[in-house]
């Protein structure tokens, strides 16, 4: 499969990160799975895809929304504040959680099914409010994680303004 | 049980994901993203075929959850998607940034009804 001469990334490190992404990915899609069952609004395939449900896919949006304001912190914290935190922590919280959290799959299917319910107004609105939503919540994640994560000021250089 | 198969699912999905990023990273050159756009579309069609399966009583509930809920939930993502698209419009190719969101969106809600129509015709 690979080739190229690189001895310093050899498959059994590939390996190692494909596997921290399967447990990611196994935790991040359970934790979809639960809050489908906690908001359960007729979005969900493996809900109601039988009625085909054709109520507004609340869930799917709001995890999608959330999944992606992590995505942002995650971000900021891994490149920008701690950087000499472990190196598969980004495979396994961005790829495999944050990735197998939020779906792709479910917005394009909700959205096809609003349609074929003829409610071509909410299948619109889910197009445009996810895209729009989800831009927003990793710029707000960038923006949040930078305020919070801000290095301390070196001793002595303005630490005294605490009233 | 049924968190069982979504675990499963998921735990095959992220994976797949990943390798379809690092196999696009070795073959397929350019700026465009094109591990997780195919990892996209990918779900999107074959999510739009099992609900269809699904509505015909082709696919029990075993399936949905592992291969719907897990498999294409966990194959397709939102968070990496915007992660990119972010980055792109910080480095200030708002065209780049924008055409991803509109190829993505437009192709993947199209893969969407022809997932759906292969299994139409199947059943």
């Amino acid at each position: 499969m690979h080739l190229h001469p690189h001895p310093d990334t050899a498959s059994g490190s590939q390996w190692t990160v494909v596997a921290v992404v399967a447990v990611g990915g196994a935790a991040g899609a359970l934790l979809r799975y639960g809050a489908s069952r906690l908001w359960r609004n007729g979005s969900d395939a493996s809900l109601l895809w039988r009625t085909g449900g054709a109520a507004f896919p609340v869930t799917t949006l709001l995890i999608n929304v959330v999944g992606c304001f992590l995505m942002g912190v995650l971000i900021v914290a891994l490149k920008e504040r701690f950087t000499g935190a472990p190196r598969l922590l980004n495979p396994m919280l961005g790829t495999g959680v944050l990735g197998g959290f939020t779906t792709f799959s479910s917005y394009t299917d909700d959205t096809r099914r609003l349609f074929e319910n003829d409610q071509p107004g909410y299948a619109v609105a889910n197009l445009l409010v996810t895209v729009a939503g989800c831009l927003t919540a990793v710029v707000l994640g960038v923006v949040v994680a930078r305020l919070a994560l801000a290095r301390r000021r070196p001793a002595g250089a303005g630490e005294g303004g605490g009233s | 049980m049924e968190w069982l198969l979504v675990l499963t699912g998921g735990a095959i999905g992220a994976p797949a994901r990943y390798l379809i990023g690092t196999a696009a990273k070795e073959h397929l050159r350019g700026p465009f993203h094109w591990g997780t756009f195919l990892a996209n579309m990918a779900a999107a069609l074959l999510l739009g075929f099992l609900v269809q399966a699904g509505t015909e009583d082709a696919l029990g509930r075993t399936g949905q959850a592992l291969l719907s809920t897990g498999f294409c939930g966990a194959l397709s993502t939102w968070s990496t998607f915007s992660n990119e698209v972010h980055s792109m419009a910080s480095a200030r190719r708002i065209a780049g940034a924008a055409g991803y969101v509109f190829v993505t969106v437009a192709l993947g809600l199209g893969l969407s009804f022809a997932g759906m129509a292969v299994a139409q015709a199947l059943w």
